[in-house]
């Protein structure tokens, strides 16, 4: 998976998990919590839904990596780097 | 003379002195439900007086495709997207149920001291869905625990339903669930009145709920029981008192009520649906699942002695009948021990949406409220062949009947382990 497509994968993943939000204006610089409602409940899904989705395991001492879209993709693309998109 | 006549007998000072004080007396105020065949009560209650089912075709996981009473409310009245995943489903209906009734109460909510304010419903059975979600869930993915939803505690703690209420209402005060089987509708109302008498709380949400139809569980235990309905018409599937009938519908669904002391009623104009007065709870401890009608009867005389009341004075018995064989049996001896050449008449409400299980008691109750404006007694419909072993003089079979006046409702819910509840209620009069 490329940057733009693990982006895309995130921003599906926040989509359903906070399918009240809009997503249109998500800046990719700032925090989720800054700019959506997130609790600790809805950062463990994210990682919940890439260990489904993708079979990639983030250890706890790495969950501040997912603070942001730009930072989360950033981690994840050498890891997703092997990985189709379907996941 | 009425006991709550402006001006009482001698008789009245009497009944009023040696049992209760004005603030004992317990009203329902507000009523919120989603039945099969209704999402408010006006619809539920049209349904009933119009013999329309709620029973439909259903999928459930690994089964054959089932019978089920299935509701249609929606769920985002009064929760968010996200509330709603993140929940369960036992926790939408009851916070749909739970603003319906506040709404239809009266009550300013805003000035309603929210540490004040209990919450008691009553399940059958709860977290039996997310477990078979969870496992099914693990099982796509090799039986890998790492994949077990961190919310599935969350949403399978016994409180959860009650719990949700108070997330989405604001409320401080306490809540529970009460586990009762499907005695449980009943047991949330006399949880709610127990607990205005003690000073607990001065505002009950109060009722019972179900999501059980969610869980293929329950259809495959009934199965496996001989007790599950089949009929190639849904809508004529749940026979209770019928000899064609071969078990019981399962329904999800949620009757839930804002109840008060009603001298608080009374000081803030309330609508009064009804007055609670009588109760009763018992055990058979006699078997886990065969019905003992002579406990039943017992907690039906209870309920009276507490009412201070006869038999023949109840206009209406609404009946727990599920549609099993010694279910009917067992409650149509109990009903003909206490009711026997009175003239009360009986019906039936699980005929028309199934068996709702926790919601069961308090919906049942609640579709009969009506008559003590309308003075009719909805049906038992399905009732094609009655079966003689269940001969009740006065069921109301098949079409409603007018009573013409309606003032007292006996509302029976009897559950699995033995477990028997009876509310009496009465039509309020200033």
């Amino acid at each position: 998976m490329t940057g733009v497509e693990i982006r895309q994968a995130v921003l599906e993943i926040l989509e359903r998990i906070a399918p009240d939000e809009d997503l249109s204006n998500l800046d990719d610089a700032i925090a989720f919590r800054d700019q959506m409602e997130l609790d600790s409940m809805d950062f463990l899904d994210i990682v919940m839904e890439l260990r489904k989705g993708y079979r990639v395991q983030i250890p706890e001492e790495d969950y501040h990596n997912l603070n942001s879209m730009q930072s989360t993709v950033e981690y994840l693309t050498p890891k997703l780097k092997d990985v189709p998109v379907a996941g | 003379m009425s006991r709550y006549s402006a001006q009482p007998s001698a008789a009245d000072l009497l009944w009023k002195k040696n049992t209760l004080a004005l603030d004992d007396r317990i009203v329902i105020t507000g009523i919120g439900l989603a039945s099969p065949n209704g999402n408010n009560l006006a619809e539920f209650r049209q349904n009933l007086l119009d013999g329309k089912s709620g029973v439909v075709d259903y999928e459930t996981r690994y089964m054959p495709p089932v019978l089920a009473g299935v509701c249609n409310f929606d769920e985002l009245r009064y929760q968010k997207r996200k509330e709603v995943r993140r929940g369960t489903r036992a926790g939408s209906i009851a916070v749909y149920c739970s603003n319906e009734a506040v709404v239809d109460s009266g009550l300013d909510w805003n000035s309603v001291e929210k540490n004040r304010v209990g919450v008691y419903l009553g399940i059958t059975e709860h977290g039996n869905v997310e477990t078979e979600n969870e496992i099914y869930e693990i099982s796509q993915f090799g039986y890998d625990t790492k994949v077990w939803s961190h919310h599935h505690n969350p949403r399978t703690v016994a409180n959860n339903p009650a719990g949700e209420v108070t997330l989405s209402l604001g409320v401080t005060g306490p809540h529970l669930t009460i586990g009762a089987a499907c005695a449980a509708g009943n047991a949330g109302f006399i949880q709610a009145l127990q607990m205005l008498r003690l000073g607990e709380c001065d505002v009950a949400i109060a009722g019972g709920v179900s999501e059980s139809i969610h869980t293929f569980g329950i259809f495959a235990s009934f199965q496996s029981q001989g007790a599950l309905a089949t009929h190639e018409d849904p809508a004529r599937a749940s026979r209770p008192f019928d000899t064609q009938r071969n078990g019981i519908v399962v329904a999800e669904g949620g009757g839930i009520c804002t109840v008060e002391r009603l001298t608080d009623a009374l000081a803030r104009g309330a609508k009064i649906y009804a007055e609670i007065i009588g109760h009763a709870m018992n055990s058979d401890a006699s078997d886990f699942v065969l019905p003992n009608s002579t406990r039943q009867a017992e907690c039906v005389h209870l309920a009276l002695s507490r009412a201070g009341i006869s038999a023949n004075d109840v206009d209406i018995v609404s009946s727990h009948a599920t549609a099993t064989e010694q279910g009917d049996i067992e409650e149509a001896k109990a009903l003909k021990a206490v009711f026997d050449g009175t003239r009360t008449a009986i019906n039936n409400t699980k005929s028309f949406i199934g068996h709702a299980m926790g919601a069961a008691g308090a919906l049942e109750l609640l579709g009969n409220l009506p008559s003590f404006d309308d003075g009719i007694a909805h049906a038992t419909i399905n009732l094609e062949n009655p079966d003689s072993r269940c001969a009740l003089p006065n069921l109301v079979a098949n079409e409603p009947r007018n009573l013409g006046e309606v003032n007292c409702i006996l509302n029976n819910s009897f559950g699995m382990l033995g477990i028997n509840s009876v509310v009496i209620v009465k039509k309020y009069e200033s």
